[in-house]
C-alpha cells in the first residue's frame, strides 16, 4: 500500500466537515426538541456491552451486524452496538420498571459490519422513539404519526407510508410443517416477491390446498386500502389471529387516515421487515426519488421478555445522516461577526461578551492577522464609531 | 402523481428478446441501442425511457432507484448481494442454464479443487451446500480456456447451446440451476408508483404467458 493513503477512512465510516456537521447539529437538537415536546425521554444506552446482553431476543442477522471485540480486563466478548432499539426496550423493562405507559427516546451512531443502506454507510446516526406499555391500534398510529412529523421536521415532504403485519405471516407460516432452512429459503423467495420462486417452493414441498392459496396470494397482496378486503377474502382460511391482525390494520388505517390526511397510505402484507422482533404491525416510509425506506418501525411486545418484563412496545427508527441527505438543504450556515483583536478594550470585550450571549456567532481576530471574513464565516464585522462598536454589514 | 418510469435493461440477447415483451405493454424504444450511442433511450411513450447498462449492473440500478424497474438474468440477480428488490415475473426469455463443465474424464484432484467462474458468490453456495471447500478463481470470459490450460479443474458458467464448450473440448458434468431474465422492481417505486407498475407487469405478464 502506498505511504499516503494512511489518512483513508475504513470502508463506509466518514467525517464530517463543518458545514455539513453544523446542518446535521442543528436537525438533530430540533428532532430531540421534538420528541420532547411530544412527551418522549431521552436516554443514552452504552456504545458497547456484553455480546450476550446485546443480542438477546435479537436475530441472527443482528449478531452478524455486531462487531465484537474481546475485553481486555474481563476475556468476555464485547459487541458494539448495531441497533439501539433492544437496549432502550431493556432500560424500559429493567431499569424503570414501571405500570403507565413510557415513551422514550434516543439517538446515537451505531455500527453495521455490512452496510445496509445506500453508499455503502456502515455508521448510521440512529434516532427513533419508543412507545411501551400500551397494546392497541392508538399507540401505533402515534409512533407513525411521530414518525412523519420526524421527516416534515428535516424539511422532507411527500412521505409515503407502507403497513404491514408480521402477524400474518406468522400464522400462516406455523401451521407448515418446515424447518428453519425451508423457512428462511420462503421467507427470502417472499421478500423479494419472488412469485415464480414461491410456486416453485410450494410445488416442492407439497404444500396444496387453502394453504397454497394463501401463501401464493401474499406477494400479490400488495396496493392501497382495498387491499386489506381482498386480504380478508383470501387469507379467511387462515383463522382468527389473520383476521385479527387485518383489523388491527383497518383500525390504524382510520386513525392513520384521520390524524395525517396529507400522506398516502399503502399496505403490502408480505412486508415483513425487521421481521426479527417484530411482532405486530410494521410500516416504513419512503419518498420520491429514494428507493429505499427512510424509516421504519413496528410492534414488537416480545423483546421485553427477554429482559423479564415483557411489556406491550412500539416504535421507529430512522438514520440521521439519510434525514440530512433528502432533508431541505437550503437551511443555511448562519454566519457571524468578525471582531478585531481586543487585549485589554474592555469595552470591546464586553460587546462581544454581550453579544454572545445574545445567541450571535462573534470571531475574535488574533494579532497580526490578514482577516478575510468570509473564509472565518462571517458577514458582518465590529467597527468603532466614536466610543461605541456597531455591527457593519460587508459586502 | 409522478408516473415517469426509467427501465434498466443491457445490450444484446436480453434486450432483443425483451423488445417484444415491452412493445405488448405499449413500450418502443425510438433508437436502436446497437446503432445509438446514447446511455438513455427515449420510447414513444412519454415519460417512460430506457438506461442501457451492463447486465450485471442491473440489479444496482434498481436496488438504489437510478432506475424504477429492470431486466436481469436470474445469474446476475442470484450473484448479487443484495435484498433490496422485488423480482415478480420471470419473462421466460434469454433462456439458458448455470452448468459445471469440464475436461471428460479428467482426473480431479482429491484435494482443493480449483474452480474459474465469473459467478463467485453462486459457485462457493454450491459447493458449500454440498460441504465441499473449493477455491475459486474469478475470471471475467473465456472461462472454457481455463481448464485447457490448467488454470482450473473445472468451470461454472452459462451454458446455452453447448457449442462453445464442445468447440474447447469440454463437457457439461452438473446442471446448477435453469437461468431466464426476470423483470425486476425498485422496492420505493412498487409502493409509490403502484398502479403505474402493477399495470406494467400485468400486461408483460399476459404477453409472457401468450408467447
Amino acid at each position: 500500500m502506498s505511504e499516503n493513503t494512511h489518512w483513508l477512512l475504513p470502508e463506509g465510516i466518514e467525517e464530517m466537515p463543518p458545514a455539513q456537521a453544523e446542518r446535521l447539529e442543528r436537525m438533530r437538537r430540533s428532532l430531540l426538541d421534538q420528541f420532547h415536546s411530544w412527551g418522549y425521554q431521552l436516554v443514552l444506552t452504552p456504545f458497547i456491552e456484553h455480546v450476550e446482553s446485546l443480542l438477546v431476543g435479537t436475530g441472527r442477522e443482528m449478531d452478524l451486524q455486531t462487531f465484537k471485540i474481546v475485553d481486555q480486563i474481563s476475556g468476555r466478548m464485547l459487541g458494539i452496538r448495531a441497533d439501539m432499539t433492544p437496549q432502550v426496550a431493556r432500560i424500559d423493562a429493567c431499569r424503570l420498571k414501571q405500570d403507565v405507559p413510557t415513551r422514550l427516546c434516543y439517538m446515537g451512531t451505531v455500527l453495521h459490519t455490512r452496510s445496509q443502506d445506500f453508499g455503502g454507510n456502515r455508521s448510521p446516526l440512529q434516532l427513533g422513539a419508543e412507545l411501551y406499555g400500551h397494546a392497541g391500534a392508538e399507540s401505533d398510529v402515534e409512533v407513525i404519526a411521530l414518525a412523519v412529523a420526524t421527516l416534515e421536521c428535516a424539511g422532507i415532504k411527500n412521505v409515503h407510508l407502507d403497513l404491514g403485519h408480521v402477524g400474518i405471516y406468522r400464522t400462516l407460516m406455523r401451521e407448515l410443517d418446515l424447518d428453519e432452512e425451508q423457512q428462511a429459503e420462503f421467507f427470502d423467495a417472499l421478500q423479494r416477491k419472488d412469485i415464480p420462486g414461491i410456486d416453485k417452493f410450494l410445488n416442492d414441498h407439497k404444500i396444496s390446498g387453502a394453504q397454497h392459496d394463501m401463501l401464493v396470494a401474499l406477494p400479490q397482496l400488495n396496493g392501497d386500502r382495498n387491499v386489506l378486503a381482498r386480504a380478508r377474502k383470501v387469507l379467511a382460511a387462515a383463522g382468527a389471529d389473520v383476521i385479527n391482525a387485518i383489523d388491527d390494520l383497518e383500525k390504524i388505517a382510520d386513525l392513520a387516515e384521520k390524524r395525517m390526511p396529507n400522506v398516502s397510505l399503502n399496505f403490502d402484507i408480505a412486508e415483513l421487515r425487521g421481521y426479527q422482533y417484530q411482532t405486530g404491525v410494521v410500516f416504513a416510509a419512503y419518498v420520491p426519488g429514494y428507493g429505499q425506506e427512510v424509516a421504519r418501525g413496528g410492534r414488537y411486545d416480545e423483546i421485553g421478555a427477554a429482559f423479564g418484563r415483557a411489556r406491550p412496545a412500539t416504535g421507529f427508527s430512522a438514520d440521521l445522516k439519510t434525514l440530512l441527505q433528502l432533508g431541505d438543504q437550503s437551511a443555511n450556515v448562519v454566519l457571524g461577526v468578525l471582531a478585531p483583536f481586543a487585549s485589554d478594550d474592555s469595552g470591546l470585550l464586553a460587546k462581544i461578551a454581550a453579544m454572545r450571549a445574545a445567541g450571535e456567532r462573534v470571531v475574535e481576530l488574533l494579532p497580526n492577522q490578514v482577516s478575510d471574513p468570509v473564509e472565518q464565516g462571517c458577514d458582518r464585522q465590529l467597527v468603532k464609531q466614536g466610543n461605541d462598536w456597531t455591527i457593519e454589514q460587508i459586502s | 402523481m409522478n408516473d415517469n418510469l426509467t427501465i434498466a435493461v443491457s445490450k444484446g440477447r436480453i434486450y432483443k428478446e425483451a423488445l417484444p415483451l415491452l412493445a405488448a405493454a405499449g413500450i418502443v424504444p425510438t433508437e436502436d441501442p446497437d446503432t445509438s450511442r446514447k446511455l438513455i433511450i427515449d420510447t414513444n411513450e412519454p415519460g417512460v425511457k430506457l438506461v442501457i447498462i451492463r447486465a450485471a449492473d442491473v440489479p444496482t440500478f434498481v436496488e438504489y432507484g437510478a432506475a424504477d424497474v429492470g431486466i436481469a438474468g436470474k445469474d446476475v440477480l442470484v450473484e448479487y448481494d443484495g435484498n433490496g428488490l422485488y423480482e415478480p415475473l420471470d419473462l421466460k426469455i434469454a433462456s439458458c442454464a448455470l452448468m459445471l463443465a469440464g475436461v471428460p474424464d479428467s482426473n480431479q484432484r482429491q484435494a482443493r479443487m480449483r474452480i474459474a467462474t465469473k459467478y463467485v458468490r453462486t459457485t462457493q453456495q454450491y459447493y458449500a451446500k454440498q460441504g465441499v471447500q473449493v477455491e475459486i478463481i474469478k475470471l471475467y470470459g473465456s472461462m472454457e480456456l481455463a481448464p485447457i490450460v490448467g488454470l482450473s479443474d473445472l468451470i461454472v458458467d452459462l451454458v446455452d447451446t453447448g457449442n462453445t464448450l464442445r468447440a474447447n473440448g469440454l463437457v457439461p458434468m452438473e446442471h446448477i440451476m435453469d437461468v431466464s431474465s426476470r423483470l425486476v422492481v425498485n422496492k420505493g417505486s412498487m409502493k409509490m408508483k403502484q398502479s403505474r407498475i402493477k399495470r406494467l407487469i400485468e400486461q408483460i405478464g399476459a404477453a409472457v404467458e401468450a408467447s
